[in-house]
């Protein structure tokens, strides 16, 4: 399967009254067409802002790294989407190849106009339909999402719709305009949980369907094991394991991952107690040197973890982490 | 249940009143005739969605929603007060008693105030501690059962993260000695890694102190490990009643069997579409006749639709409000 | 922002430096945030040194700004700069010429000017001059600057001979005394007027709010006129004034009402209120520990804002006539008398006290602007 998007060492920094605080360190990732990616991590671990970049769309303080390339595989070429600058060509990327979807439905719907309006205004600008075929597309899509009477309900208002709903037509205004990437930013986390399961089916329905990418952040790894192919765990700005979603749920490598699996409470066994990670997120402006998970991590061997940033190991073909744990020669064994 | 019931309801309604202009009649019942009994020193799981009635339910309790009918009490042993007719007296001497704790870490500590003084705002409203001295002493103790050493007390929230301002909310919770708490989503807005942690630290006050849970939740799975008995509630009424095991062994209801297969499970190959519910949850100023749950529900029958069903007993302590569970086993 | 995580080898100041942000309170905080705005920062020396001049104007100026401090050889004259040096060499005492007068027959027996620029009359300080009060309080006859003979006009004189630069630091005071009793007025009714609307809402919010907005709509000049009709003669420049400025002060406070109103609506909702209810704190302790404090800030904000509203209102009123009159110096008053062509031809000095109150309302601009900036640093988006 063709790449989809290549991202290659993200660094992004931003410019705040206390300093240059690191948002992402070193972030490199690939997704292929009809591939979902669960980007999972805590607050403050980055993985908002990595996919906010893939769009360019970072505050206007924000620093990349020199080294740092988002390339963009489309139907027109390879478009390398952080020396974008122009509104004119990040039009093609944002909407148009890559749409995003948002924890909260009413931050893409402005709540004055109506839903038609608003999905027809989209398709017009990403496509050179008229007024007519535009809407003719738009109930179609809400249609397809599970919207019931969607020729009536496309000329309501956003606040007329339940939670369920308006992330439904959420969905169907990003995939109008049939981009390749979809990026879910906790589209799921304000639902509740039987809306949710509908929702999560839908998507991957969809993706199926249209054969579109999709890189889903949450913090639940339920949802993750459900709906992604592959897992990428971010710490602190650094994508510090990724693989298949069965490898990286059953065996998890990094500390932080099994973690973060120990303290979930689990309804397979009701008797495990809950294990939190220890200690706290440490701030951004206060990035432990080497590893960032030092300072919490149980499984610290020496110097090595304070004082060199680990590379990164693949343990298996589609499996790698970032650990000391795993270099080369000291393979430690039961990991 | 064998123990003795620190807080008991019957048929406990709560109900606003809705539309236009202040002299509507019509009212949106939140809670509907709901009968339940806590068990001093237990924690109790009150589970729903989104219009469910639950935050509705323990605010009723707390005497912050109004009662609209059915009765509630509030018995401990020393004293025993009728939750619906309550005089200004005795309510001072209940909110001793009984708290709350805050979903949202963020907006429930106020940013101008010290995290001492937030703690000791309920010493110092109920007039508990009688001077400085007393109220610090107070203070510092619970403090330090949560974990927040003396360096914190002087500082303001916005020096702490999510987790750390739950503990404060915790701390003030629970600064006056209540025997019964109200956590009102508490874990919700907490990252996992920081939700077991503060899951941990309840578990380990109610042993120490001797308090008792009302712990309302939407996550099953937090409520599984945590809570010794669970209560399902589905638009204001309650669908199904059971000790902890019992529910997550063999669900009755169809909705209590629904939100199980709904919750995503950790096992990738685990894909439980079988017991999707369809629809979306109905609004609560429109509920449905007859069962509230026929509309979405894949067994409803015409008896469903026309009859509301009563809490039939499955087992002692499991009880259970479904025309058809016998069948549907 | 983890207080527990601190790695143990940090340096002490970066602890301190931590230490001092967590036990910041708010006022603390915005002020911190405030400091690092270079244009308030500017701003708020500029105020504070044009506080100062008003508060010390019977100090600072050389004469008396009313009629008894005229000088009468001297009407419409051309603001004296001191120098340092002139063709007989420098000095470093700055000095003026003298400028004398004479009326001969030579001159049709009319008063001729001539600059004589070898009689030089030196700039002493702290003079004897005419009797003041200092703050009102203490009586005192010294004044910062004068001139060994002669009078010294760094602004020229008005056609009566009042000095200028006397009558701009006094009228400074009496804006910023106007200013000051407006806004006061104005903030105590707000305060409860807008706090009883916020605080119970429902009916009583919603008929105090139909009283606001009537209130509003009031058109200040026809009002002002038929108030000015209304005072009467008798009443000494003192009274007027105090009477102007509780007008003004009824005038402005239904705006600052709202505000204060949306101000209470919002904290009255959240949470950490609730809790406080929840513990059965009285409506007298949730205002006063958690309503009040939380729009302190804001309202500080709202204060300094509108203060150059009253300024520019009374300034307004006063140069059409309705508002205060000679002898109580203001710009309004000062600038009575510059509409006519001969005063924007030939006597262009008129127009120097502009240029200060044009930096005092900017002052108090930048100062309300940088404060709620300090205040709410989230409101603010950058694209």
């Amino acid at each position: 399967m063709p790449s989809l998007i290549d991202v290659e060492n993200l660094t992004l920094k931003f410019r705040t009254d206390e300093g240059l605080v690191t948002a992402v360190e070193n972030v490199s990732f690939s997704l292929q067409s009809g591939e979902i990616m669960g980007l999972v991590g805590e607050s403050g671990s980055g993985k908002s802002v990595t996919a906010k970049a893939l769009m360019h769309l970072n505050a206007s303080n924000s620093v990349y790294g020199e080294e740092s390339r988002i390339t963009l595989h489309t139907d027109g070429g390879p478009v390398d989407v952080l020396s974008l600058k122009n509104a004119a060509d990040l039009k093609v990327v944002r909407g148009g190849a890559i749409s995003m979807i948002f924890q909260e439905p009413m931050a893409s719907f402005a709540p004055s106009i109506r839903i038609g309006t608003q999905m027809v205004e989209q398709l017009q600008l990403h496509s050179d339909k008229s007024k007519a075929q535009a809407r003719e597309i738009a109930v179609e899509m809400l249609d397809r999402v599970g919207i019931s009477d969607p020729s009536t309900r496309i000329d309501q208002y956003a606040f007329e719709l339940s939670g369920g709903m308006r992330q439904r037509a959420m969905i169907a205004m990003a995939l109008s305009t049939k981009p390749r990437l979809l990026i879910a930013d906790e589209p799921t986390t304000a639902l509740d949980v039987t809306i949710q399961a509908q929702v999560l089916d839908l998507m991957k329905d969809l993706v199926k369907e249209f054969g579109m990418g999709i890189i889903f952040i949450t913090h639940d790894l339920g949802v993750v094991a459900q709906t992604a192919d592959k897992v990428s765990v971010m710490y602190l700005g650094k994508l510090i394991e990724e693989g298949p979603v069965r490898e990286v749920i059953r065996g998890a490598k990094h500390p932080y991952t099994r973690g973060l699996l120990a303290a979930l409470p689990r309804l397979d066994d009701l008797d495990a107690p809950l294990t939190p990670v220890p200690g706290d997120i440490p701030s951004p402006l206060e990035r432990p040197g080497g590893c960032v998970f030092n300072t919490r991590c149980g499984d610290v061997i020496g110097d090595a973890c304070t004082a060199t940033v680990p590379l990164e190991q693949w343990v298996d073909p589609t499996h790698r982490v970032s650990c000391h744990l795993y270099d080369g020669k000291r393979k430690s064994g039961g990991a | 249940m064998s123990g003795k019931a620190l807080i008991s309801t019957e048929g406990l309604s709560v109900g606003y009143r809705v539309g236009k202009g202040p002299f509507s009649k019509s009212v949106l019942k939140a809670v509907d005739n709901v009968s339940i009994k806590i068990e001093k020193r237990s924690f109790f799981g009150l589970v729903g969605e989104s219009g469910s009635g639950k935050t509705t339910l323990g605010r009723a309790l707390l005497n912050a929603a109004p009662i609209t009918s059915g009765s509630a009490r509030y018995d401990d042993g020393e004293v025993s007060y009728n939750l619906t007719d309550i005089d200004k007296a005795q309510l001072a001497d209940y909110r001793k008693r009984a708290q709350l704790i805050f979903q949202d870490p963020y907006a429930a500590l106020s940013p101008r105030m010290t995290v001492r003084d937030i703690i000791a705002e309920p010493l110092e409203v109920m007039k508990i501690t009688s001077g400085r001295a007393e109220t610090d002493e107070r203070v510092r103790e619970i403090a330090a059962r949560c974990r927040l050493n003396l360096e914190h007390l002087r500082r303001f929230p916005h020096a702490f993260s999510g987790g750390q301002r739950q503990r404060i909310s915790i701390a003030r919770a629970l600064v006056a000695r209540p025997q019964f708490i109200v956590a009102d989503e508490s874990v919700a807005a907490l990252d996992v890694s920081i939700q077991a942690d503060v899951l941990n630290l309840l578990k380990s006050l109610q042993a120490d102190m001797g308090l008792t849970f009302l712990f309302i939740s939407h996550d099953l799975s937090v409520v599984a490990h945590t809570c010794d008995y669970v209560a399902v509630m589905y638009l204001g009424r309650l669908v199904e009643t059971a000790p902890t095991r019992q529910l997550f062994a063999a669900p009755k209801h169809p909705y209590t069997k629904a939100l199980f297969s709904a919750i995503p499970s950790l096992d990738p190959d685990d894909q439980g579409r079988a017991q999707r519910l369809e629809g979306e949850i109905p609004s609560p100023t429109n509920q449905p006749t007859g069962c509230k749950f026929h509309t979405r529900c894949p067994h409803a029958t015409d008896l469903c639709r026309s009859q509301e069903p009563v809490m039939e007993a499955v087992q002692p302590a499991h009880e259970v409000a479904c025309h058809r569970w016998r069948e549907l086993a | 922002m983890s207080a527990n995580s601190t790695p143990i080898s940090d340096p002490p100041e970066n602890l301190r430096a931590r230490e001092a942000y967590f036990t910041a309170s708010q006022h603390q905080l915005i002020w911190a945030r405030f400091k690092k705005q270079r244009a308030a920062l500017v701003a708020a020396m500029v105020l504070v040194v044009l506080i100062i001049a008003g508060l010390f104007a019977p100090f600072l100026s050389p004469y008396d700004p009313t009629m008894a401090g005229r000088n009468k050889d001297y009407l419409n004259g051309a603001p004296n700069v001191p120098m340092f040096c002139d063709k007989n060499g420098c000095s470093v005492r700055p000095f003026l010429h003298t400028i004398e007068r004479e009326r001969s027959i030579k001159t049709n027996f009319r008063w001729v000017e001539k600059i004589n620029d070898d009689k030089r009359r030196y700039v002493q300080f702290f003079v004897t001059g005419s009797e003041f009060r200092l703050l009102g309080l203490v009586p005192m006859k010294t004044h910062l600057f004068g001139v060994d003979e002669g009078r010294i006009h760094l602004f020229g004189t008005d056609a009566s001979g009042k000095d200028i630069f006397s009558r701009t630091l006094h009228a400074i005071w009496t804006s910023l005394q106007v200013g000051t009793i407006g806004v006061l007025i104005s903030f105590v009714l707000a305060l409860i007027i807008g706090g009883v609307s916020g605080y119970y809402g429902g009916v009583i919010d919603s008929t105090l709010q139909m009283l606001t907005d009537a209130v509003r709509t009031v058109p200040t000049i026809p009002l002002f006129m038929a108030i000015a009709a209304f005072i009467p003669q008798e009443w000494t420049s003192e009274m007027r004034f105090f009477f102007i400025s509780t007008v003004l002060g009824f005038i402005y406070w239904p705006t600052l009402a709202r505000r204060v109103r949306t101000h209470l609506l919002s904290e009255r909702h959240q949470e950490y209120v609730l809790a406080a209810q929840l513990c059965g704190a009285s409506s007298g302790h949730v205002i006063r520990r958690h309503l009040l404090p939380s729009f302190t800030s804001y309202i500080i904000v709202d204060l300094v804002i509108t203060f150059p509203y009253m300024v520019l209102l009374e300034t307004a009123l006063s140069f059409i006539g309705l508002g205060l009159t000679d002898p109580v110096n203001s710009l309004g008053v000062m600038l009575q008398n510059v509409t006519s062509a001969d005063v924007l031809l030939n006597y262009q000095w008129y127009f120097i006290p502009v240029i200060f109150f044009i930096t005092l309302v900017m002052a108090f601009v930048f100062v309300g602007d940088g404060l709620s900036k300090a205040a709410n640093p989230y409101a603010d988006t950058n694209k």
